[in-house]
């Protein structure tokens, strides 16, 4: 994500999410949905041509934006991780893990790295909570997992980033 | 016959390295493979979960269960026979119907769960898979709805309204246009249930909503998943996919005049979309902000038309009443709780699962019987029921019996029947405070009690715990939560209370 991606390229995507959903029933979600993952986030000037698409105002879609914790205005980093901040979680350890991470990162939750490879994000359940505690990554879920062990995957990340 | 071996594709056994270890059967495997000798499968998961991964070999006994499996047991596992059966491998665990937390439950709602490739159309119905959708199409809507009532089901997300009677609403609602939406926004913590179902036997909840559609004339329906949930999502279009070649989707089904579809829409992390109207909302593409009732989603729903909504598990409890009949289900629970309900083991327990029973078992029996007390080693001091919403039990609660009403007489909710324990070392201060945060950051904000309550909330604990004036801030955290209970517009900020009230109650050493 350090490269600057040309203004065109956005918009072109942007438009792209557009056009692959606007047949659908409430086709909102499923757009920004489709230029969170392809972009890491919905830029804020982006705002005007989905409501033009859609017939809505800026505010209505920015609204919608703002309320789903899966969007985002700002570039996200390069991987996410997600720890589970839930009771089952809690009980067994999830807290350990949630400062294991901040530490290591130096970071808060909804920040990322100056390096801009790694953003941290809370979770409220993952429907492991038969394996708590857990912690996702992109599509991948860790079940059981460890200080040790996210010690391990913090180093395989950071080792494929550099 | 090849012998099959069966490593699940369950999100829980994949966190925990079922992936790696079918990969490295496939290539110590691939001459037996290639010949047609052995045959890889991908089933869901038992829910036995503390087992997992657990691996299955199919034998002429039966199939004989291999579990925590790690990849570097592999070698050894097959050196010592396991793809023929042997036992000899300190993980091997007997047959797996032999298994005592699985042969204890009563299995009708996940009876197929584990046992079959959750996509093969062909294995779900060689277990008795769409024979509830063939009986419905020949009967009247009206008996289908019937059906429903009489077997007594009710709602299982977690508010338990009768389904049967939600139906006979939409049934009656005069419209061109019906919907059929499952919630699939499981958010609860401690709750898999639907997850697992979806993942394990998702065909089950595509006949179930079928049958719905049927039943109160509907020819479209949505399955709102939570993001979350990306292998379920997977499985869930992989087997629509799949309905559709077979005519048990689309048009005509099964050469019937019944038309009926179904589209899985993802969520967006929020946990208020997983209360109906708000999901709602969110369907049409709106912010997820509840909607006051009436009107009720039965008439009004999805884009104004009449509708149902019900959790994952309602659905996918409707065909085996089709198949079997509501008596054989009601024939199940107690009281005015009939049939199975399955509870989810979750936190600080030495074996978390899934356990499928009838309503009536106490909560002690599930905690040690089943759970078999703590992981840790510690002793187990409280256990929250019902989702982040639900109370917070002390031991001296524990031998109430699991039922909608037993827990009701003592201020507690089953809700999606998720358990959660903690050990002796829980800070019940910590875990009041954490269901006022909760609700800070899951609140729609359309109502003040939830939106304003809950910041409110976690200042006034603050202050509890740094000992300004405690006895007086107790007091005050006690009005906040009568506000909150009788002022919010949904269960969001009506039941935030719940724990907060039940640690306050039951833990209180932790306050003062």
């Amino acid at each position: 994500m350090t490269q600057t991606i040309d203004q065109d390229a956005v918009s072109k995507k942007v438009a792209e999410a557009i056009q692959a959903n606007l047949h659908l029933a409430g086709p909102l979600l499923p757009i920004l949905r489709q230029i969170q993952s392809e972009l890491g986030h919905i830029p804020a000037d982006q705002v005007g041509q989905i409501a033009k698409a859609l017939n809505l105002s800026r505010a209505e879609v920015h609204g919608v934006v703002s309320f789903y914790h899966s969007f985002t205005s700002d570039p996200q980093g390069k991987h996410i991780i997600e720890v589970c901040r839930a009771e089952s979680c809690q009980a067994m350890g999830g807290r350990m893990l949630e400062s294991k991470f901040k530490q290591d990162l130096g970071i808060d939750f909804h920040q990322t790295t100056d390096d801009g490879e790694i953003s941290l994000e809370a979770v409220y359940c993952l429907g492991n909570c038969a394996c708590s505690p857990a912690i996702r990554v992109g599509e991948q879920v860790y079940g059981r997992m460890t200080v040790e062990k996210a010690e391990n995957l913090l180093n395989e990340l950071r080792g494929e980033s550099s | 016959m090849s012998t099959r071996i069966y490593v699940p594709r369950d999100s829980s056994a994949l966190s925990v390295g079922a992936d790696a270890i079918a990969t490295m059967l496939r290539q110590e495997l691939s001459a037996q493979i290639d010949s047609g000798e052995v045959e890889i499968v991908r089933n869901g998961s038992r829910g036995l979960f503390w087992l997992e991964p657990l691996l299955e070999v199919e034998t002429d006994q039966g199939r004989v269960a291999y579990g925590p499996v790690a990849s570097e047991d592999v070698t050894a596992l097959l050196e010592q026979g396991f793809a023929q059966g042997a036992q000899d491998h300190p993980l091997a665990l007997g047959l797996t119907e032999e298994i005592d937390y699985l042969k204890k439950q009563q299995r009708l709602t996940f009876k197929r769960a584990g046992i079959i490739d959750p996509v093969s159309i062909d294995e779900y119905q060689a277990h008795d898979g769409y024979a509830g959708l063939r009986n419905a199409l020949n009967m009247s809507p009206q008996d289908c709805v019937d059906a429903v009532k009489e077997s007594g089901l009710r709602g299982r997300g977690g508010a338990a309204f009768p389904t049967g009677i939600k139906w006979q609403t939409v049934l009656g609602a005069i419209s061109e246009q019906k919907y059929i939406v499952c919630n699939a926004d499981e958010g609860d913590s401690g709750t898999f249930a639907d997850r697992l179902q979806m993942e394990a036997d998702p065909y089950a909840l595509l006949e179930g909503m079928t049958i719905a559609g049927l039943a109160v004339g509907a020819d479209k329906g949505y399955i709102y998943l939570r993001e979350e949930y990306p292998h379920a999502d997977q499985i869930l279009n992989e087997a629509i996919a799949i309905a559709k070649e077979h005519n048990f989707l689309g048009e005509a089904i099964l050469g019937s005049e019944l038309n009926f579809d179904i589209e899985v829409r993802l969520g967006a992390k929020s946990y208020i979309c997983g209360e109906e109207t708000a999901l709602l909302e969110s369907l049409e593409g709106k912010r997820g902000m509840v909607r006051a009732k009436p009107p009720l989603p039965a008439l009004e729903g999805l884009f104004g038309k009449p509708t149902v909504v019900n959790n994952v598990l309602s659905f996918s409890s409707v065909p085996i009443i089709l198949d079997k009949g509501a008596d054989y289900y009601a024939s199940f629970g107690m009281g005015r709780s009939r049939g199975t309900m399955p509870f989810q083991l979750a936190g600080n327990l030495k074996q978390p699962g899934l356990v499928e029973l009838a309503f009536g078992i106490t909560l002690e029996e599930l905690l040690y019987d089943f759970g078999g007390g703590s992981r840790s080693g510690r002793d187990l001091r409280a256990v929250q029921v019902g989702g982040p919403l639900g109370t917070y039990m002390p031991k001296s609660q524990w031998k109430t019996e699991m039922d909608y009403e037993a827990l009701a007489a003592i201020k507690a909710v089953l809700g999606h029947g998720g358990l959660v324990a903690f050990d002796d070392t829980v800070d019940m201060m910590q875990q009041a405070r954490f269901s006022m945060e909760f609700c800070v950051e899951e609140s729609c904000g359309k109502c003040t009690p939830c939106r304003i309550g809950s910041v409110r909330g976690v200042e006034v604990i603050g202050k509890i715990k740094n000992r300004e004036r405690p006895f007086e801030n107790i007091e005050l955290l006690h009005s906040l939560c009568d506000t909150m209970e009788n002022g919010s517009l949904c269960a969001m900020g009506g039941m935030t209370p719940f724990p907060v009230r039940s640690a306050l109650e039951h833990f209180e050493e932790d306050f003062i």
